[in-house]
């Protein structure tokens, strides 16, 4: 994944287990200088008010850390729901598959491709 | 109303949670709720299981599927022995929270259910019951 940080969660997490995550992705990104974070959530069948603060705390503690998180692949149900809980997810960035969100990390980011490199130095 | 099926289970740590989600969906399938529905129940019953676990360590919950006028629908009760909630009114608004929570859980699990009730007695504890028909918006 280069300079991005992947996470699919797979299963439903109970509230001990997304705060792992949360602990678990942070250090990850320090670790790999990470500059994205792209969280697949499209296993996942409810966000209830707890699962969405950790999606804003990991947001906003990768920000710190100087790289963007984008969330892809909420299930529309999921979002009607979302809506109507109170939760908007501020300052989260969203995407409706890892495509698309890998696409709005690079913008964020300001990724160049390789390939764009090679001609700048054919160019010179 | 009427009760067709009944079943309680102990809710005293978070994996609980997991398992009466996954159980309150179950009921929520076999009346044939529509998926906006089912995650709409299961998340406001995610709420108030978890404030159960927060604030009254663990109590009851309870799976029902009742009928009436010919609708079915999933009835959820949940009722601990926690210390009760003194103002009623104030919790049930947006943003309020005695934890450091959101303050969105009774509020929201009441916004995402079609009927839902709650009585509180300070020292004594704490009873939410929810409805979702199977019709119901």
């Amino acid at each position: 994944m280069g300079e991005f940080l992947l996470v699919t969660i797979q299963v439903d997490l109970y509230d001990r287990l997304a705060l792992a995550l949360e602990n678990d992705l942070i250090n990850m990104v320090s670790k790999t200088e990470a500059r994205g974070v792209l969280i697949d959530i499209s296993a996942v069948s409810i966000v209830d008010s707890f699962m969405g603060r950790i999606l804003g705390n990991i947001a906003s503690m990768s920000k710190i850390m100087d790289a963007e998180t984008v969330v892809v692949g909420m299930q529309p149900a999921v979002a009607i729901t979302l809506v109507e809980l109170g939760l908007t997810l501020t300052g989260v960035y969203t995407a409706l598959d890892v495509e698309k969100g890998m696409e709005l990390l690079r913008n964020k980011i300001g990724y160049q491709p390789k390939e764009e490199e090679d001609l700048y130095d054919d160019f010179i | 109303m009427m009760t067709l099926s009944k079943e309680t289970l102990a809710i005293q740590r978070e994996p609980d949670v997991i398992y009466f989600r996954n159980k309150a969906k179950e009921y929520a399938v076999k009346i044939g709720m529509s998926m906006v529905g089912q995650t709409k129940l299961i998340t406001a019953a995610s709420e108030l299981v978890r404030n159960m676990l927060r604030y009254a360590n663990g109590g009851n919950a309870i799976l029902e599927i009742v009928i009436r006028n010919n609708v079915k629908g999933v009835r959820l009760t949940f009722t601990d022995k926690g210390p009760g909630i003194k103002d009623v009114k104030q919790a049930m608004q947006d943003g309020f929270s005695t934890g450091r929570s959101l303050g969105l859980g009774l509020p929201g699990a009441k916004r995402l259910s079609n009927e839902f009730d709650i009585k509180s007695e300070v020292g004594k504890g704490t009873t939410v019951t929810i409805i979702r028909w199977k019709n119901g918006l």
